[in-house]
C-alpha cells in the first residue's frame, strides 16, 4: 500500500466511513466550482472614492506611502522627485510590463532604467500592480513573465504603479479579477505560480517585540496611484479613520 | 525533536527563577494582548468570522480525504510533487532525498513549526547539508542552538544584550568592537548576513499556513519577507505541511486570513501573504523549477473521530499562549517540546504520547481565556480535561495526587458530608487565623504558603450563604 493510500485510509477509518459516495463528492465539487463567499466586512462597502480613500489610509497606517498622479505622463517626474527626496540614486529596475514600458520615460532622461527581474544589488524597483484591496491597504501582485516576483522583494525601496480603477474593496473582489482575467499556460486554470498580497514594507518585531522596518524585503513601499477612475476622484462619503 | 515535557515541573521552576526570561515575559505580554484586542475591536464582524472559520475547518476535516486528493491533483497539474508522509521519519527521508538528488549544499528555511516537529535541521546537518534559518528570530536561535519558545515569536525570550552577544560570537568576520547603537543595527547586520545566504542556497524550505484544494496552492504568511526570498531564489522549493492545513477554496482561505493576523500579532493583515502554486512557468524570469510538498500526517489522522478532532482546526496563531496565565509565567521552553501553551498542552500528548506529556494538560488553571480568544473556537480546556482523565485511567498520575483525588471524590459524591466537612474546615481555619485574618503556615500546604499567606475563611461557607440567600429571596417575593 502506498503512503498516499495509507494516509487516506487512516482518515476514512477514523471518520468511520469509506470513500465518499458519488453524490456527496459531487456536492463538494460543486462547492469548489461555486467557491461561495463568506461574510465580507462592512468597512470596505463604500463608494469608489471612499474605497480609494480607505486604501490610501490603510497603506499609510502600515508605513507605506501613496502619491496620486493624473496620468502616466506624471510618472517619471514623480519617481525622480521621490528618489531625490529619499537621497536615492536615479536608477531603477522595472518589471518588463507593457504598461510600464508605455510610460513616456524620455521626459526624464537622467532616470536610468533596466527592465527585467531584480538582483540583490538593485536599490530601487518598480512593479506593476495587478489590483489592490482597500480593506487592509493590500497590493495583489501575481507572478507572470511581465511581473517577476523578485521585483517585489530584493530592492530596498519598492515602487508600485497602480491604477485607481484596480482598487477593489475586499479580497474576494480581487480574486474575482484574477479568476476573470488570467489564464495559466501550464494548468489552464487562473492561478499563477505565485500571488503575493503585500501590505506595507517588510518588517520584524523579533528583537524585543519592537517594530523595525526593512527586515529582508523592502524598507520602503511607495505606491504611484494613477487616477484613471472618474468616480474615484469625487469626494468620499466620509473620511476613513 | 527531543522532549523534556516529562520534566515540566522542574522546567517551570527554572523558568520562574530565570531573570532574563521573566524580563522578556513582562515586556511581551501586554503587547500581544493589547494589540489583538485593538485589532478585534476594529472589526465588528470578528465574532461572526470566528464562527465561519470554525465551520469551514469542521467541513474540511469531515471531508479531508476528498480535499487532499483534489488538492494533490491540482499540485501535480501545476508541475509540483506531493510526498505523502505518514510519519516524521518518512518526511525527513523525503526532504533529504530531494536535497541529495539536487546536490544541495546549503538550504535556506522559512519559519515552520513542522520543521521543528521533524527536527529537520539536525537531520540535514548529519548528512552534510547546511540548513540556514532566515526568520530573524529563528536565525538567532540557530546561532544559540536553542529551540523556539513561542510559535510566532520564537525568540521573544531573548533580550537585546543576548542578540548582541550572539552576533559578536557568530559573525567573526566583522569588527569585534563594533557598536550596536539601536535595535536597527542588529537587524541590518542580520539582513546583510542572510542576503548572501539567500543567494547561495540550492533549496528553500518553507512551512504552510494553509493548503488550498481548489487551486493546489500553499500559503505562507510573514512580515519579514524571508519566506518569500526562501521560496523564490533557490532552484527547488520544498513546502512542509501537515494534513490539517487544508481549506477548500480561496474564499475559505480569505476568511481564515481575516482571523489569523488579528489573533496572532494584532495586525489587520500580515505584510506578505503569498500563494504558491507549482513550478516556474514558461517565460517567467524567476521562481523555483521544482515545487515539492511534504504532506505530513504524524498522528493527526488518528485524532479524527475522537474527542481531540477539534484541535485539528488550529491555525497556529498563538492567541491561546499569549493570553495564558501559566504560559505568561513559565514561557515556552518549560513545555519541553515543539508546541507550548494551551494548544501545545492538547496537541503534544497526541503527537508524543500522554506518558511523555501528561504534565502539560495539568498546567492549566482552567480559566478559559484560551478558548475565549481562539479564532476557531477550539474548546481547549475541555480537551485538557480529557487528557487528565486519560492520564488518570492509565495510572500515570502520581499516587499522592490519586489519593487526594480519591479522598475528595469520596466527599464530593456525598453532598451532605461534603458540606459538613467544609464547614468544619472553614471553622477551624477561621479560628486558627482569628487574630491576623491570614495564615503564614499550614500543614500539607507548605509549597503554597512559602510564597504568600493564606487568607482565612470568614463567616459561613459558600453553600450556607447560598442557601440563606435563596431563602431570603423566596421570602421577599
Amino acid at each position: 500500500m502506498s503512503s498516499r493510500e495509507a494516509i487516506l485510509g487512516a482518515i476514512r477509518r477514523h471518520l468511520h466511513r469509506g470513500a465518499l459516495p458519488e453524490d456527496q463528492a459531487a456536492m463538494l465539487r460543486a462547492r469548489l466550482a461555486a467557491h461561495p463567499r463568506h461574510l465580507i466586512p462592512a468597512r470596505s462597502r463604500l463608494s469608489r472614492a471612499g474605497q480609494i480613500a480607505l486604501f490610501i489610509a490603510n497603506v499609510e497606517k502600515e508605513f507605506g506611502s501613496v502619491v496620486r498622479l493624473p496620468d502616466t505622463r506624471a510618472v517619471p517626474g514623480a519617481i525622480a522627485d521621490y528618489l531625490a527626496q529619499q537621497n536615492l540614486p536615479s536608477e531603477i529596475v522595472m518589471a518588463p510590463h507593457p504598461a510600464l514600458q508605455a510610460i513616456p520615460w524620455a521626459e526624464r532622461p537622467l532616470l536610468k532604467r533596466r527592465a527585467g527581474r531584480a538582483e540583490a544589488s538593485d536599490l530601487v524597483s518598480l512593479q506593476h500592480g495587478f489590483a489592490a484591496i482597500a480593506e487592509t491597504g493590500t497590493l495583489m501582485l501575481p507572478a507572470a513573465p511581465e511581473r517577476p516576483t523578485t521585483i517585489n522583494l530584493l530592492a530596498d525601496t519598492a515602487l508600485v504603479l497602480l491604477q485607481a480603477s484596480r482598487v477593489v474593496g475586499a479580497y474576494e473582489e480581487a480574486w474575482d479579477l484574477l479568476r476573470a482575467e488570467r489564464r495559466d499556460p501550464l494548468t489552464g486554470g487562473f492561478m499563477p505560480r505565485n500571488v503575493m498580497l503585500v501590505t506595507g514594507p517588510s518588517r520584524s518585531a523579533d528583537i524585543e517585540q519592537t517594530l523595525e522596518l526593512g527586515a529582508h524585503g523592502p524598507r520602503r513601499l511607495h505606491i504611484l496611484l494613477l487616477d484613471d477612475d472618474e468616480a474615484a476622484r469625487a469626494t468620499p462619503e466620509s473620511a476613513p479613520q | 525533536m527531543f522532549s523534556t515535557s516529562p520534566a515540566f515541573k522542574e522546567n517551570a521552576h527554572k523558568a520562574i527563577a530565570d531573570v532574563g526570561l521573566q524580563k522578556a515575559l513582562t515586556r511581551t505580554k501586554p503587547h500581544f494582548q493589547g494589540r489583538r484586542a485593538k485589532a478585534v475591536e476594529g472589526l465588528p464582524e470578528f465574532e461572526r468570522l470566528r464562527d465561519i472559520g470554525r465551520d469551514i475547518k469542521n467541513h474540511t476535516l469531515a471531508n479531508l480525504d476528498f480535499y487532499l486528493e483534489t488538492w494533490a491533483g491540482n499540485v501535480e497539474r501545476a508541475g509540483g510533487q506531493v510526498h505523502w508522509c505518514a510519519t516524521a521519519d518518512d518526511a525527513r527521508a523525503a526532504v533529504l532525498a530531494i536535497c541529495e538528488r539536487v546536490g544541495a549544499k546549503t538550504v535556506t528555511k522559512g519559519k515552520s513549526m513542522i520543521s521543528e516537529e521533524l527536527a529537520i535541521n539536525e537531520h540535514l546537518e548529519q548528512h552534510g547539508i547546511t540548513p540556514v534559518e532566515t526568520d530573524l528570530g529563528e536565525y538567532i536561535l540557530q546561532l544559540r542552538r536553542e529551540p523556539p519558545s513561542h510559535i510566532i515569536a520564537p525568540a521573544f525570550h531573548l533580550n537585546r544584550e543576548d542578540w548582541e552577544e550572539s552576533f559578536r560570537r557568530a559573525h567573526t568576520d566583522l569588527a569585534p568592537d563594533r557598536v550596536f547603537r539601536e535595535r536597527r543595527d542588529i537587524l541590518t547586520e542580520a539582513r546583510a548576513k542572510l542576503r548572501a545566504r539567500f543567494l547561495a542556497a540550492d533549496v528553500g524550505i518553507t512551512g504552510a499556513n494553509f493548503l488550498i484544494a481548489e487551486t493546489g496552492s500553499s500559503v505562507i504568511v510573514t512580515n519579514e519577507g524571508n519566506g518569500d526570498l526562501t521560496q523564490t531564489l533557490p532552484r527547488v522549493h520544498i513546502v512542509l505541511a501537515s494534513i490539517e492545513k487544508m481549506v477548500p477554496t480561496l474564499e475559505d482561505a480569505t476568511n481564515m486570513l481575516r482571523l489569523l493576523a488579528r489573533s496572532a500579532t494584532g495586525q489587520d493583515f500580515s505584510v506578505y501573504t503569498t500563494f504558491s502554486t507549482g513550478v516556474r512557468r514558461e517565460g517567467d524570469l524567476d521562481g523555483p523549477e521544482e515545487y515539492h510538498v511534504i504532506l505530513l500526517d504524524n498522528g493527526r489522522s488518528a485524532m479524527l473521530g475522537t474527542e481531540f478532532q477539534d484541535m485539528l482546526r488550529c491555525i497556529r496563531c498563538a492567541a491561546c499562549m499569549n493570553h495564558c496565565p501559566v504560559y505568561g509565567v513559565v514561557g515556552g521552553h518549560a513545555y519541553g517540546w515543539v508546541y507550548p501553551g494551551p494548544m501545545g498542552a492538547v496537541l503534544t500528548p497526541t503527537l508524543i504520547g500522554v506518558d511523555q506529556a501528561g504534565n502539560l494538560p495539568n498546567a492549566s488553571t482552567f480559566c478559559g481565556k484560551c478558548e475565549s480568544v481562539c479564532p476557531v473556537k477550539i474548546p481547549l480546556p475541555k480537551m485538557m480535561r480529557h487528557w487528565r482523565e486519560r492520564e488518570f485511567e492509565r495510572h500515570l498520575t502520581p499516587s499522592a495526587v490519586r489519593t487526594n483525588l480519591a479522598l475528595w471524590g469520596f466527599f464530593a459524591r456525598r453532598p451532605g458530608l461534603y458540606r459538613f466537612a467544609t464547614r468544619i474546615g472553614a471553622g477551624v481555619l477561621g479560628w486558627l487565623g482569628r487574630k491576623r485574618g491570614r495564615l503564614s503556615r499550614l500543614p500539607f500546604a507548605g509549597g503554597w504558603t512559602a510564597g504568600r499567606d493564606l487568607p482565612t475563611p470568614e463567616g459561613k461557607t459558600f453553600f450556607a450563604r447560598y442557601a440563606s440567600e435563596q431563602r431570603r429571596q423566596r421570602g421577599a417575593s
